[in-house]
Order: structure tokens, then sequence, then C-alpha cells
């Protein structure tokens, strides 16, 4: 069952020379030369020689890395395309060092349709750089009354179902939701958040917003939810997936449910991973995000999570805006970074450099984890798997600027900031997506 | 060289409040001559953009810039490019055109004073945004400290009772209060009481037992709206009076009561207190305007001069 869609190229023939492979699903961490043939890894090996007509690139000093899977991006696709199309989101993506993402549907109009998700496969197959998936809406129009036409969407290809961009309103909607989508093979994916709590909110609640006067956002509105979620998957045996968790409380009740045989499966976004609330005292609205940067005790509790694997991956959760919409006061401003261009450097930067993460965990976390819970076959540097791969300049510093990306806008969190490694090529599905200018 | 920006009481040091304060002094016999105007800022421009109604304090910015010959210009948000739907961005670009010297802004938003400055090369003083900052109704407020109880303020203890939670005046307060050296307690029910406040040094109360050991009385005025269904903030303000209020019997002899108004009658304030000359109230609006001539004067002269003591005319 084909989950993602891309548009046709060339198979890519490539030689990769003394690069570093990192790849902790095949257990392999050591200098090896990569041979693509026809989109395929043809071979593994220490001094392979390019076959007549194929490319060598010299990746001495390069990290050769399984290509990354995103399961929480916003392609604004339908309805927005002057924030982000699936040419610019997946552009954005192979940038990034991605192989395969997967858009939200809260999108205008809403894919809650067996017909809207099939026009949005037909535009990937036209317009994605790299393979694009697709979830669908958990209920009709966002509305959070009438469930979606699950079977159907499952059948046209949807990855799972959410209402992202906003919680399930009622804890019968929750239990609605996962007693029905057993009727796929697919799970519900939850943003959390007990909307009564974040009322007027538009940052993290504690010490900053009160010397700010701004609005707070509890941890406890995410926490709460997350409880209320995981006890009707308990309850009913659904399969359910947490977006973008940000507080330690939420975690304690992840574990609990994990402990318990609960199916779950949780994400974190690179800037939960690595900023806190203390940066919002600029006012920067590219800070603001939802759920909000919390607190140094919660992004640590994430980081651990993380590392220890019972938050299974990493998601962007890439928001673009456009600029007259994010070019306003912080408290008019929408919530939502950019995150796909800047996920493996700010991770790398603030966790794998800083010795909180080891480069292999990560790695798993951006790339097989995600994969699992999307149901698509992990990219893998092993001598037949088909070529889904990155190649990051473990050294390049850069600063992060305005005019510097792929994607349609650039509201990221990061604008300004100097990061660490840098893909420099990426090969999806077998092409050649993405190579930087040397 | 960069423009000098008044966001925030954290865009100023100690010893540049104290160098407004001086400079508002020395404004003071300005203000009791026949004719009260000095040519200090002739040639200068300074826009008033207000997107949110509020007499007292654009009057006072209004009158300050005339005082000092500067050149005006009133934007106000109804029947001004508010209306059309002209983003902030938009009206800094637009405004940017007459090449004002300074901005003063009161917006909703906090946030607003730093897209503004973003997008012209003309100095900000905020005049109130959100929630966030109120910082020359703070100066004003240290200034009529200062001429009341003299120079040194340090070791006093100020109350500052109401809604803090919804209060710009509260937080600004809070920072030029302690910056001056005073020891602050905030009081009011725990709905009004934003969490973890009491990182910024403060001590908190729910209740005025202590009230006793309050040099001095800053209230906050108490709005209608925090009562509406959902909003839950009071229950009634009645009970707010009740328990909040400041009545000649809760107030010992030497206290003294400040207000930032305008003030509500019998909810947060007694009559007879607001009418009582010894407390600061009046004076708080008589120094709004020394205050907001010296804000203008310095971001326009700069703060170097500290040597000179302030003196300007
Ligand atoms: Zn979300
Ligand atoms: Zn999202």
């Amino acid at each position: 069952m084909e989950r993602t869609w891309s548009r046709p190229g060339p198979a890519l023939d490539l030689l990769l020379k003394g690069g570093r492979v990192v790849d902790p699903g095949e257990g392999i961490d050591e200098v090896q030369d990569v041979l693509i043939r026809k989109g395929k890894v043809a071979e593994l090996g220490t001094s392979l020689e390019a076959p007549g007509g194929v490319r060598e690139v010299d990746a001495r000093g390069l990290l050769v890395l399984p290509g990354f899977v995103d399961l929480h991006t916003h392609l604004r696709t339908p309805g927005r395309e002057d924030e982000e199309d699936l040419d610019t989101g997946t552009r954005a993506a192979a940038a990034g060092g991605y192989v395969a993402v997967f858009g939200m549907a809260n999108t205008d109009p809403v894919v809650d349709t067996a017909a809207l998700l099939s026009g949005l496969v037909d535009r990937a197959r036209r317009e994605a750089v790299v393979p694009a998936g697709f979830f669908a809406a958990v209920s009709r129009g966002l509305a959070g009354e009438q469930l979606t036409e699950m079977a159907e969407l499952a059948e046209v290809g949807a990855v799972g179902f959410s209402d992202d961009g906003q919680p399930l309103a009622t804890a019968q909607l929750v239990r609605r939701a996962l007693q029905y989508v057993k009727l796929t093979d697919r799970f519900v994916a939850v943003h959390a958040e007990d909307a009564s709590l974040v009322r007027d909110g538009h940052m993290h609640e504690g010490a900053v917003s009160a010397r700010l006067g701004l609005g707070g956002m509890p941890s406890i509105a995410e926490s709460i939810d997350v409880q209320r979620v995981l006890e009707v998957a308990a309850y009913e045996d659904g399969r359910v997936h947490l977006c973008h968790l940000s507080a330690a409380a939420s975690l304690e009740h992840l574990e609990r449910a994990k402990k318990a045989g609960v199916r779950v499966t949780a994400e974190a976004t690179p800037h939960h991973l690595t900023m806190t609330d203390d940066e919002v005292a600029s006012l920067e609205s590219t800070l603001k995000m939802n759920p909000p940067l919390r607190e140094e005790s919660d992004r640590a509790a994430l980081v651990k999570a993380l590392k220890s694997g019972l938050v299974d991956c990493v998601a962007t959760d890439h928001a673009p805006h456009a600029p007259e919409e994010k070019d306003v006061p912080f408290e008019e401003a929408p919530f939502g970074t950019t995150g796909l261009e800047t996920a493996f450097a700010a991770l790398y930067t603030g966790l794998v450099k800083k010795r909180a993460l080891p480069l292999g965990t990560l790695v798993a976390r951006m790339s097989a984890g995600p994969a699992a819970i999307a149901g698509i076959a992990p990219p893998a540097v092993r001598a037949g798997a088909r070529a889904d791969l990155c190649v990051v300049d473990p050294e390049a510093v850069w600063t992060v600027a305005r005019d510097g990306f792929q994607s349609r806008s650039s509201n990221s969190a990061w604008l300004g900031r100097k990061l660490t490694g840098r893909v420099r090529l990426t090969v999806a599905a077998g092409r050649l997506a993405w190579e930087a200018d040397a | 060289m960069a423009k000098r920006d008044l966001i925030s009481m954290e865009d100023l040091s100690r010893e540049q409040v104290e160098l407004l304060l001086d400079t508002a002094e020395s404004f003071l016999p300005v203000l009791e001559r026949d004719i009260k105007k000095v040519p200090t800022l002739r040639g200068r421009t300074i826009v008033n953009l207000f997107w949110e109604a509020s007499t007292r304090t654009s009057s006072s910015f209004d009158l300050a810039a005339k005082r000092l010959s500067a050149d005006t210009l009133a934007l106000k948000a109804s029947g001004s490019a508010v209306e059309k739907g002209e983003s902030l961005k938009d009206t800094a670009i637009t405004l940017s055109a007459y090449g004002p010297d300074i901005i003063v802004m009161r917006h909703p938003s906090a946030g607003a004073c730093q897209v503004l400055s973003a997008n012209t090369d003309a100095s900000v003083i905020n005049a109130g945004d959100g929630k966030h900052q109120h910082p020359t109704q703070c100066l004003l407020d240290l200034f009529s400290l200062r001429q009341t109880f003299g120079r040194d303020l340090s070791g006093m203890k100020i109350w500052i009772v109401g809604d803090i939670l919804h209060s710009r005046v509260a937080r600004s307060d809070i920072m030029g209060f302690q910056m001056l050296g005073m020891d602050v307690t905030l009081a009011g029910p725990p709905t009004m009481m934003p969490r973890g406040i009491g990182e910024m040094g403060v001590g908190v109360e729910y209740d005025l037992g202590r009230l006793k050991e309050a040099d001095v009385i800053y209230l906050l005025r108490i709005q209608q709206e925090r009562i509406k269904a959902g909003a839950n903030f009071l229950s009634s303000l009645r009970e707010y009076s009740r328990l909040f209020g400041i009545t000649t019997a809760r107030l010992h002899p030497h206290q003294r009561v400040m207000h930032p108004g305008p003030i509500n009658r019998g909810v947060e304030i007694g009559a007879d207190i607001a009418d009582d000359e010894e407390n600061l109230i009046a004076h708080q609006v008589f120094s709004g305007l020394a205050v907001r001539m010296a804000i203008l004067y310095r971001t326009i002269v700069g703060y170097s001069d500290v040597s000179s003591g302030g003196e300007v005319l």
C-alpha cells in the first residue's frame, strides 16, 4: 500500500566516496564508500571505484545518513499555496535531508474526503520533490463532530488521521475516533490541549510570561489532555500518536501508558528540544508556537525521553506563515515556526555537539523511528535498499537567514542563529532531491 | 548610532532613571512660568500614535512635546489608517516618510513596539503595549515618590494591590521601584496574580492582613470586564472591594496612596481617600508632564551628560 508519492525523475547513479556512514538500524558507524546504481544502494565498501559514467562525490569528512522522515508537516496545500505548496514544501524537506514528509489535514479545504485526498496524491505525483504523504482529518471540517470516512481515506492512502491544529474537543470524540480507526490499520495523531486552559494564551505560563505580561498556556493544558487521550486509548486499545509533546508532565503519563501496554507513540519537535521560554523575552513572533516553548526542566525531560526512546521520533511541525501574518505584534501573531530545513542542524548543534544525545540516536529518531509509525520502509544505507539518504557536513557553520530557505515561508524560530551541520545532498526515492552549492 | 527606544523599564539603567528624574525636576520651573515653553526641541517632529483610546496619556505627551517646541502629529485609531485595515508595519513605513524623531505609541498588543521599531528610524517610546509595559507611567510614579519622600527611596516598602495579571503598570512599576531600592509586595486575588511573578523578587499576598507594613500603597484599577461570565477573575466587585478595597479604616496615618487612574471610587479606592490631598494621586497626574518632557528630551539628546546632574536649561 503506497503512502507517499513524488514526481518522476531519473534514477540516480552516484558514488559517495569516503563518507562516515552512520546507520544505527544497520549497526553501521564507519567510513564506507556508497555506490548508488539506478536509484538503489548497490554496494558499500572501502575502496569502491566509480563505474564508467558514474559521478563520484568526495564525501570525506561528511556524514552519510539514512534519510529523515517527517511525520508532522504543514504543507498548506490546498488553500494557502502562498505560504507553501507541494513543490516548495518538499524542496525544503530535501534541503533538510528528508526523504519523506507527511502533511497535516488542517488545510483549506480540510482533507476530509477521499476525493480531496486523491487530488492531493495526484498533485504530489506531479510536484513533490521528495515523497509526500498525507494525514486525513478525524472529523469532517475539523469541526469535532462527525467522523470522516476513515476506511475509504485509508484505501486512498492516508497515513493516519488527525485534527491537528486543534485538540479533539471531547472525550467522546477521542473514543469514537480510536474505535473507528480500527477499521483501518492506521492511527490517530492527537494535538493534545485542553482548550479552556489556553484561552488568551500566547506563551508558556511561568516566570517569563508573568514578567512579560503575556497570557499563559500552562503545561497542564497539554498534560491533562494527554492523560485523557491515553486513558481512552487504554480503554479502547486504540492506536494513538501524540504530536509535539512539550511538557514533562505529559511524559510521565506517556511512560505509565507505555508500561501498561497502551499502543501509543509520540513525537517531539526540534524547537521544544532545543529552546525554552526564556527566548520569548525578545517578543519575536517567530518564537510563538503551539505548544509553546517551555521551561528548561521540560526541555531536559524531553531530551531524556527522546534519548531513551520513550519519545519515538522527532517531528518538525513545520508551520509556514506568510510574512504579513508574522510581521505583527507577538500577541497578534499566529502560532508556528518552519522547521524542515533546520531540524537536523538545530538538533546536531543543540544536542549532539553538547553530548546530550548520541548522533546515532538522533539519526534513528529522525529516520527509522518516524518511518515505523508511518508504516513505510525505514530508510537504510544498505546494499539492495532503495536510495533514501542524505549527506551532511558536520563541520559547516551557517547562520539561518531569511533569504536562505527553499520553503516559501521564512518564519523560522532560528532566524539569525548560528547552527553547525548542513545537509549537502539528499537522495530520495532513488533520485537526487537536493544538492547544495559547493 | 543605534536609536534610543524606551519600550520597557529594562531598557534603562538606574543611572539613566535618576538622570531622567533629575531632568524632569529641572523642567518644573518652566511649567510655573507665564510662558511655559522652551525652544529645546524646535525643528524636531514627534508623532503620537494611539491605537487605544487614552486621552490622558496622549494629551500629556502632546503637551510635553509642545512645551519643548517640537512639531507634533497625532494619529488616533479611529478615523485613521487603522480602520482601513492597514497593518502596524505599513503604518510605521508610512509615518517614517515624515521623518519623525520620535514615535510615541500605545497599542493593545505586547510586541507592537518591537514591530514599530524594526520598521522606522524614529525612536520608539512605549505609552503602553498590551499587558506588557508602561514605562512612562512608572517614571512619573517614581518622580512623584521622589518629590514626596526625597531622593533616597531605598528600603521603602510599597504594596501594589489589585489586578496584577492584567496590569502593564504593575510590571513596569515592579522593575522601577526595585531599581531605586524599594521593597515591593503584590497583593490581590489569586486569580489575578500571574503564576511565577514571585521570581521577580517581590512578596506575594492574597489578603491585606500585613498591609500595615507598607509605606505606600499603589492601587490598580479593577475593570468590570474581569467579572464577565467565563472570565471568572472575580466573583463580584462587591467581594473585591470587601477584600481588597482601600478605605480610610484600612489605612494608617503614615501611609500614602497612589493610583495610575482613572479611579473607580468605591471599588478599589474609597472616595475620601481619592480626594485626600495627602495622597499622591493628584501629584501623579501633575508629574506626567514634566516627566514626559524629560523622556522626549533625553531620547533626542541622549543620556551622556550624567556629570552635569541633568541641568538642561
Ligand atoms: Zn498541533
Ligand atoms: Zn501541527
